[in-house]
């Protein structure tokens, strides 16, 4: 339980910088997600901080206390690996006593803390067994309980959930929450699941190429964007290329005259538009009112998404409502409408190479 | 009559489906018989020698005249056999235990790292298995005579230079094995083990041993036993009136071919398999083998 700081951590292998000064400050119990596509340099990021990385520059303090060059061992820091990586010929119990072992703290001690790591994960049935008579669900909270155990100044948690199935993952997620809060554990975890990290997170921090993007709540993240790429990476956006032609004005490049509310100086620009924050029934006083023709519609069960062009060059997505009788088929003549605030507007139409969708 | 109609529509449908079962059943059939074969012929040998130990006549013909046991006797009471057997166990236990300290390192770096030269040097651990014993022995046995005269130390026939010369033939089995072991290992296991307090020697020794422990134990068995059975290489080494039980054998057969050889080569059989079904019950060595 300590307060996290990297101040402008970078990790370089020869000319390739995979972290590129990355700057952070946690503060304790948070629970920090890094967020990103593979190769973002989150993982490397979160190897620095328990010491398996050595940073070719920068600082990392746990506690008021620099680690930068300290070896794993003498961190402090409780890791869930991707794999678990449990001890395959330690009983459960033997693998979550060992970093107590390793604090040489006495017998009595070592076995109570152990067997309460195991009760709050709700394995102290299983002690004896060994981890590969347990399921992959009970070997992450074993591993779960091993970092827990030594109570560890920050909890690391790297990628924890991408080996359970589906349904599983959503209950693990919120039991580590819980215990987190529980606990009140200073935690970074590390996933390249959005709506993992918007379920279990305090904050946020979006990476692409080595850098920071944005770090924000959910709801920043979400509301406001910082670029193109957060936009695209959290949530969904479509994207219209244009221009500001003039304040509060964009023309897109099949030359429809866009209200916006962003104030981005006149110049080439991208629209970033929310498919959920259109509509097919716009009210008479908003500010966007299109005319478009309906040129797919995909069923989703509780929604329903219409592709509507709007001009040879521009196509939006609208996800509606799935109510009854109300909805529309493809050749469809339609009106879409959105209001000012509902674009948001980057400078620029830098390709960022990110996962974004083209209509 | 339903009974009797049943069977034969099944015949009939089944008709096309039968070659391709019967091919199937030859197969088996095939590769059961080689199978049969392939052991007869590895065990007939060590089986006549079994037989060939408890004939009662000094000649071994056949049909045997009788059974005994003093053959047995005979070997007990044979000072150069009993002599060559504790000879070979000494400098099998000591070739393996300095063989196994050499491997297990050097194995260590050519599973896990990536170093300029890698390959070559693994190539050349693996070296004395392909070079043939006399050969080997032939070299050694030189190398041995021009240290003795650099230095003045006794190596030559020496105890030392045995074990020496056998912990060379140890090491390719030890590296193979222990490689192997490696292969199935995952270092972030490891890497937990750090994460919680362990240093390297104690990681080395907690989780790392314990993962690769088959493949050591193997590595012993098999360095003990191609130490121990070793002829061709010893006979260059070994000094005047100090043999091993191989060289032993060879010598008495020189002047006699009664069933004590036979006896002998029984008792280093057993020793063996026992070796080989007590390790296998506390280390599942057909893991890694």
């Amino acid at each position: 339980m300590a307060r996290l700081e990297l101040i402008d951590l970078s990790k370089r292998y020869g000319e390739h910088a995979v972290v590129k000064g990355v700057t952070l400050d946690v503060a304790e119990g948070e629970f920090l997600v890094l967020l990103g596509p593979s190769g973002c340099g989150k993982t490397t990021t979160l190897r620095m901080i328990a010491g398996f990385v050595e940073p070719s520059g920068g600082t990392a303090r746990i506690g008021g206390i620099d680690v930068t060059y300290l070896p794993p061992w003498r961190r402090n820091t409780g890791m869930v690996f991707q794999s678990y990586a449990l001890f395959p010929h330690m009983t459960v119990m033997e693998n979550v006593a060992f970093g107590l072992e390793m604090r040489k703290l006495p017998k009595g001690e070592i076995a109570a803390r152990a067997r309460e790591a195991l009760r709050l994960v709700r394995l102290d049935a299983f002690a004896e067994r060994l981890p590969r008579q347990l399921s992959g669900g009970q070997q992450q909270r074993v591993a779960l309980a091993r970092a827990l155990a030594i109570r560890p100044a920050v909890l690391l948690l790297d990628e924890p959930l991408s080996n359970l199935d589906a349904k599983l993952r959503e209950e693990v997620r919120i039991e580590i929450r819980e215990l987190q809060r529980q606990l009140g554990l200073t935690t970074i975890m590390v996933t390249h699941d959005q709506e993992e990290a918007l379920t279990v997170a305090d904050r946020l921090v979006v990476m692409a190429d080595g850098e920071i993007r944005q770090i924000g709540t959910q709801r920043d993240l979400y509301e406001r964007p910082a670029d193109r790429f957060v936009a695209g990476f959290v949530g969904r956006s479509i994207f219209l290329d244009g221009r500001i032609v003039e304040p509060g004005i964009f023309e897109s490049a099949g030359g429809l005259r866009l209200h916006s509310a962003s104030h981005v100086p006149p110049g080439p620009a991208t629209l970033a538009l929310r498919p959920e924050r259109l509509s097919l029934e716009p009210e008479r006083s908003l500010d966007n009112r299109l005319p478009g023709r309906v040129e797919f519609v995909s069923y989703l069960g509780a929604v329903l998404e219409a592709h509507v062009r709007l001009s040879p060059a521009d196509r939006v997505v609208v996800q509606l409502p799935n109510r009854a009788g109300s909805a529309p088929s493809v050749g469809d003549e339609v009106e879409v409408g959105w209001s000012r605030e509902a674009g948001l507007v980057f400078a620029g139409q830098e390709r960022t190479g990110a996962v974004e969708e083209r209509t | 009559m339903d009974a009797t109609l049943a069977p034969h529509r099944l015949d009939a449908l089944s008709a096309g489906a039968r070659p391709r079962a019967d091919a199937r059943r030859w197969g088996r059939w095939a590769l059961n018989g080689a199978a049969a074969l392939s052991l007869g012929f590895i065990l007939l040998p060590l089986l006549l020698v079994t037989w060939l130990a408890f004939f009662r006549q000094e000649i071994p013909s056949f049909p045997p005249e009788g059974y005994s046991v003093r053959w047995f006797g005979a070997v007990a009471n044979n000072k150069i056999f009993v002599n060559g057997f504790l000879l070979s166990l000494q400098v099998g236990i000591a070739a393996t235990l300095i063989g196994l300290a050499l491997a297990v390192p050097a194995s260590l770096a050519i599973a896990r790292r990536r170093f300029f030269g890698r390959e070559p040097i693994n190539t050349l651990l693996l070296m004395p298995l392909v070079v043939p014993g006399v050969v080997l022995g032939t070299a050694i046995y030189v190398f041995q005579i021009e240290t003795e005269i650099a230095t003045g130390l006794p190596v030559l026939g020496s105890t030392a230079g045995l074990v020496a010369a056998h912990a060379l033939i140890v090491i390719p089995w030890a590296v193979r094995l222990v490689t192997a072991s490696f292969a199935g290992f995952d270092p972030t296991i490891e890497e937990a083990a750090k994460n919680l307090g362990a240093p390297p020697f104690t990681t080395f020794r907690r989780v790392t041993l314990p993962a690769i422990r088959p493949g050591i134990v193997a590595a012993a068995l098999f360095g003990f036993v191609m130490s121990f059975g070793n002829l061709e290489m010893s006979l260059f080494l070994v000094g005047a009136g100090r043999t091993t039980l191989p060289i032993a054998i060879l010598q008495y057969l020189e002047w006699k071919i009664d069933p004590t050889v036979a006896a002998v080569s029984v008792l280093q059989i057993v020793l063996i398999g026992a070796a080989m079904i007590v390790t296998d019950r506390y280390v599942k060595i057909s893991q890694v083998v």
